[in-house]
């Protein structure tokens, strides 16, 4: 048709295309070759500026080029006046900015910027603010730019307040955004910082332990400004329950108590002369300066975590040299000093007893819940009432399930533990994917309900049959258990942290899917294993159970190990001291 | 334009510049076709225009004047044998009806009363307080004589050069502000003329849904690099006696500060709902809409949101087309903001310039001020062969393209005659002031008492529609009476005049106009008793969206020109390859096309620089 206006054809465009890219890569080459050989020469000039301003510019993520660059600098910063210096600088600052629209995401361009601006001798912050709200507007989760706000900020001083508005505005713009959330969470704390008064008087100070160190709720927030977090992230979570960000950020808020640093218990043994130590947190006693007295006589002992895979552990036990303390007629008084806390505990060994302890009362529940929150009652109590709200218009939704489920933790665990469980199989079903971290969460409160009702009860057995766990945690809390039931669970095995239970004397594990027994290693008092209908199939397995001196009495009916050759045999040579073998 | 003849033959011969009009020019040209568009008018767009603040009052007194009919010319004689002549009608005067027009401010600023308050402060004073001024006018039947009277004087004026501005002591439209003592007034009349050329006020109030036939016409067809585009930031309602914003978008529903969070939720999850059709909604389809939301237990403040200012129906709207409408809003919204629609910077009047710049660009050839008088029809065929244009030069043509109001009405299909009624207000404040100043937003203001509901758009200085210290309000609805009679009530509750000393902070009118225009919405492009090659474009309609254009507009073109792509993207420019120097069909298009792309965008250039930040482009995407 006449008139139509004539446009290439693909192939022209795509010939010409590739020309002119043949073109361009050629130059590029020629360039880069050339800042190489300069670089090689040591040659700090204007031209290799040029040269590497260039690349840089159509490809800004070479790292080399940018350091040259530096080097250029610098070299010019020795050579040039404080002026000249700074006008270079701004057009480096104009260049990266550049850079940075070829590449938003760029490290180098970024970092550059950083360095630059920092170097620069009157920098110009509101400017370099600006450009990052900029950015940011344009694209809200740039990590690369957050990290150079945050040093912006760092270095202009920004006020807190100013900077939490920021993070109102970004969250109000669209709140998925973790990187808001985490910044409101760091900024807080400083602007809002909690009442010196400890929020929780239900919590007792421990006894025997000096008062906490300030820094314990250094990131706590005051109550008045906590309650407004509360409306916000649950607007958030209201408009999209499907969103984590918000869930994440609403599990800060309600959980930020730290466990105190302490010695939790010690334990001392007449009989093996032997004294076990543990700590409220996994610790290197090795460097952390852990030092034994008896009677007032500083001992020389060395210090062993209950398994060599572990350096740290919270758990740690030493050997006295023989005949310390084996005199049954001898009252014995121990301290353990833990010189970098600053804190100490004393066990007094009395006349005629074999053992002794002492620690605190772990009956007290804030043990678990502290990980959860230390928020009074009634807040949490009305935080669950919304969360049900939630829950009953999205029955399904799995964050709310999993909320609801850790406001009842830390309201009150035993109390909630059926609905708990019938939460955990909802959640089991809406997000299959994650059903062995279910079960695996789930495990773990059932256990620390379990130790919580072995508490109230004040005896040493440990008994949580048929309970469905499938990993076993909190054994640093067993240190004092005889007996230990775990069967009909669907544990796989027992772990290195197993050996904890130092004074453990019967073993319960019938009826698993145990196939690894590592954690049965060196339990000094251990001398019943039951492991019937397990998954144990090498003699290997087993091998752990050899360092056991008491070890007498073991089941192994219903494990492949029974059908090896000469089982019976192999078994009398790695186990001699037992005498009850059930095949 | 020089007064030699233009070309004797077209492909396409358009007369009015309308925004179907513009398309259908555009799209021939794109594909090759030839095309001759004209407008009677001095201006571009039709009643889709948007004017200054001094040429709305041109156009104004032009209405009012509009009885003086041109004498039609008997061009019989370039007849030729076998054929027919079709008088095409003068003017579309029947278009604008019942225009009304007040003023609330001063003429003068106040610089005699108090020195000190000069035009500086202008932007200082509170919003809320509107002048205590008395309506220059309040009785709309004896002042619309007198309108006209004082309209009639300044016509021979408006009748010079059309393009050029009108001077500002030009003759009111209005009757001068009366004796009463003006108290404090920011904005006076006089600054309202001397600043006019900063508002571009526009005849229709639409807005584009950012997933909207138009935009998706814009981004293909290309056309949208001629413009720029702002986004409307909030969608308000008018509810129990105060403006309230709709929460519509995920973070406006987040943030927003009368919902609860349960109703947070419950909104939310309907939204998500609606955008996959279920059996639900199957069942509910012909029952009322109203009825289905009523059965999802929102509660009323989410039913009002969601019938009113989501769906944008009535009460009695059947489920099934609430819910498209729903969903239309839906998958609008998030494309380029918080709502669903985008508004073109400079006002409406530039989306159909645009197209007419695309036509110049390949090839088509412009002219204002210049009609076609009558159409040369093949008695056999029944086709037009040609048409004789106002300056008696036959031009033969294949197909003819003609704006509705150019038809005569004895030669259109009878449609039962509707109007949309429209009020322009200049305002001192929003509707709801909020945290920035640069508002765009649409208020759906719904039924009560058997009056239509209302949409009105509140725009702001950003838009470059108005300037600072004042807002653009445009009020649209079907009319059921006069536009004063279906729209005062509304102004009157959401504004204050400036004659009473507002206590409840409502925002000041300073100057308002009111006039019914024809509801372009009933206009069919065929069936006309027209030869078979002559294709009749509507008005605009009372829709808030552009579908109704620019479906008509796609059907035209699919008429004329079966085989062909609508609009398909244009190359770039590096792409074209030129003919040597020769004179070739394309480069008389090309220097024709400067012509053309001066007449279109002769203000535009200027604006370009004028121009602040933040518009949306509407090419990145995805």
């Amino acid at each position: 048709m006449h008139g139509r206006v004539k446009i290439k054809t693909t192939a022209q465009q795509e010939e010409e295309k590739r020309k002119e890219r043949e073109k361009k890569l050629k130059i590029y080459v020629a360039a880069r070759d050339a800042c190489f050989s300069k670089r090689n020469e040591g040659i700090w000039d204007d031209e290799a500026l040029q040269l590497t301003q260039q690349l840089l510019s159509s490809n800004p993520d070479f790292a080399t080029l940018w350091n040259y660059r530096r080097e250029i600098l610098l070299h010019l910063e020795t050579v040039k006046d404080k002026d000249e210096v700074q006008k270079i600088y701004e057009a480096e600052l104009s260049f990266t900015e550049s850079c940075l629209k070829v590449n938003p995401k760029s490290y180098g361009s970024w970092h550059h910027r950083g360095w630059v601006s920092a170097r620069l001798p009157r920098p110009d912050w509101a400017r370099e603010l600006t450009l990052c709200d900029r950015c940011l507007s344009l694209d809200d989760r740039n990590f690369h730019c957050w990290d150079y706000r945050r040093m912006v900020v760092k270095m202009s001083g920004v006020p807190v307040d100013q900077e939490l508005a920021f993070t109102d505005r970004l969250i109000g713009s669209n709140f998925s955004n973790y990187s808001s959330w985490h910044y409101r969470s760091t900024l807080l704390p400083l602007l809002h910082p909690e009442s010196p008064e400890p929020p929780s008087p239900c919590r007792e100070p421990p006894q025997s332990s000096p008062p906490p160190s300030p820094q314990t709720h250094s990131h706590r927030v005051c109550e008045e400004q906590l309650l407004k977090e509360y409306e916000l992230v649950q607007n958030a979570f209201f408009t999209d329950p499907n969103d984590q960000s918000a869930w994440f950020y609403y599990r800060w808020l309600l959980g930020r108590a730290e466990r105190e640093e302490m010695i939790s218990c010690v334990y001392v043994n007449r009989e093996e002369e032997r004294v076990a130590v543990a700590f409220s947190r996994p610790v290197n006693a090795q460097s952390v300066g852990l030092f034994l007295v008896l009677d007032g006589q500083p001992q020389r002992v060395e210090w062993r975590s209950v398994h060599p895979c572990f350096k740290h552990s919270p758990v740690w036990i030493c050997s006295l040299p023989p005949g310390t303390i084996s005199d049954i007629t001898n009252e014995r008084n121990l301290t353990v000093h833990w010189t970098e806390k600053h804190t100490h505990r004393d066990c007094a060994l009395y006349t005629g007893r074999t053992e002794s302890w002492c620690r605190d009362s772990a009956t007290d529940q804030e043990l678990f819940r502290s990980e959860l929150s230390v928020e009074k009652t009634s807040v949490l109590q009305s935080e669950l009432q919304s969360v049900k709200q939630l829950q009953e218009l999205e029955p399904l939704n799995k964050w709310c399930l999993l909320t609801i489920i850790l406001l009842m933790r830390a309201l009150d665990p035993l109390g909630y533990e059926q609905e708990m469980l019938a939460h955990f199989r909802t959640l089991k079903e809406v997000d299959s994917m994650r059903s062995a971290y279910y079960s695996d969460l789930c495990s773990k409160f059932m256990i620390e309900n379990t130790i919580l009702k072995m508490e109230y009860a004040e005896v040493r057995v440990f008994s949580i049959s048929d309970k469905n766990l499938t990993t076993l945690c909190h054994l640093d809390q067993l240190l004092l258990v005889t007996h230990i039931n775990l069967s009909s669970n669907h544990l796989q095995r027992l772990p290195p942290q197993f050996a904890m239970l130092q004074c453990l004397e019967v073993l319960e594990a019938d009826n698993n899917a145990i196939e690894n027994l590592e954690g049965v290693y060196h339990l000094p008092k251990l001398e019943e294993v039951l492991l019937k209908n397990n998954k144990i199939s090498t003699l290997a397995d087993l091998q752990p159970l050899a360092s056991c001196p008491k070890l007498k009495r073991l089941d192994l009916r219903g494990n492949p190990v029974t059908q090896t050759a000469n089982v019976e045999s192999e078994l009398a040579e790695l186990l001699p001291s037992v005498t009850d073998l059930l095949l | 334009m020089a007064a030699e003849d233009l070309p004797s033959e077209f492909d396409v011969v358009i007369l009015g510049t309308g925004l179907a009009e513009s398309v259908v020019a555009a799209a021939c040209s794109r594909v090759g076709q030839r095309v001759l568009h004209v407008d009677r008018r001095s201006y571009y767009a039709a009643n889709w225009a948007s004017f200054t603040f001094n040429a709305l009052l041109t156009w104004i007194q032009e209405i009012q004047a509009e009885s003086l009919s041109e004498e039609v010319q008997d061009r019989s004689s370039l007849v030729e044998e076998g054929e027919e002549l079709i008088y095409l009608s003068g003017s579309d005067s029947a278009s604008i009806s019942n225009l009304q027009v007040f003023c609330y401010v001063s003429e003068e600023a106040e610089e005699e009363e108090e020195p000190a308050n000069t035009t500086e402060e202008e932007e200082a004073g509170a919003a809320g307080e509107g002048a205590a001024k008395e309506p220059s006018e309040t009785e709309s039947a004896g002042s619309k004589e007198e309108e006209a009277g004082e309209a009639a004087e300044g016509d021979e004026q408006a009748a010079q050069e059309q393009g050029e501005e009108p001077k500002a002591d030009q003759p009111q439209p209005s009757a001068p502000p009366s004796q009463s003592e003006p108290t404090r007034k920011k904005i006076s009349y006089t600054q309202l003329v001397k600043e006019g050329r900063r508002f571009n006020i526009d005849l229709v109030s639409k807005l584009m849904y950012s997933r909207g036939s138009l935009v998706d016409l814009l981004i293909k067809s290309n056309v949208s690099r001629y413009a720029e585009f702002k986004n409307v930031t909030r969608i308000l309602t008018y509810r129990h006696g105060s403006v309230e914003q709709v929460p519509c978008s995920r973070a406006d529903v987040f943030a927003s500060r009368q919902l609860s969070v349960v109703e947070k939720r419950k909104l939310m999850r309907f939204l998500t709902s609606c955008v996959e059709e279920t059996e639900e909604h199957q069942a509910y389809n012909g029952r009322p809409y109203l009825e289905f939301l009523r059965e999802q237990q929102l509660g009323d403040n989410l039913q009002h949101f969601l019938l009113h200012s989501i769906a944008m129906v009535t009460e009695d709207t059947l489920t099934k087309v609430g819910l498209a409408s729903t969903r239309h809003f839906l998958r609008c919204l998030g494309r380029y903001g918080n709502t669903p629609f985008l508004f073109p910077v400079y006002g409406l009047g530039e989306i159909p310039q645009c197209f007419c710049r695309m036509s110049a660009v390949f090839g088509g050839i412009y002219c204002l001020r210049h009609s076609v008088s009558c159409l040369i029809v093949d008695k056999d065929s029944n086709r037009c062969k040609a048409v004789i244009d106002s300056r008696g030069q036959r031009i033969s043509c294949s197909h003819f393209v003609v704006e509705d109001g150019f038809v005569g009405a004895d030669r259109k299909v009878a449609t039962p005659t509707r109007l949309l009624s429209r009020a322009v207000l200049i305002t001192d404040a929003s509707v709801l002031p909020g945290d920035s100043e640069q508002q765009v937003s649409l208020v759906t203001v719904p039924p009560t008492d058997g009056r239509p509901a209302v949409n009105m758009v509140e725009l702001s200085p950003s838009t470059m529609t108005c300037i600072p210290g004042t807002y653009l309000v445009h009020l649209t609805c079907q009319s059921v009476g006069s536009a004063y009679e279906d729209l005062s009530p509304v102004v009157t509750r959401m504004f204050c005049m400036a004659e009473c000393q507002d206590e409840e902070n409502r925002p000041a009118v300073l100057w308002c106009l009111y006039f019914n225009m024809a509801d372009g919405s009933g206009v069919e492009p065929e069936g006309h008793d027209l030869p078979s090659n002559v294709y009749v474009c509507s008005g605009p309609d009372g829709a808030l969206g552009h579908e109704h254009a620019i479906k008509q507009a796609e059907s035209i073109f699919l008429k004329i020109l079966p085989e062909e792509e609508f609009c398909p993207p244009a190359p770039n420019p590096e792409d074209i390859i030129y003919d040597g120097e020769n004179t070739s069909p394309t480069s008389i298009g090309e220097e024709e096309e400067e012509e053309g792309l001066t007449a279109a965008g002769g203000e535009g250039e200027e604006k370009q620089q004028e121009q602040q930040e933040e518009e949306t482009s509407l090419q990145p995407e995805e």
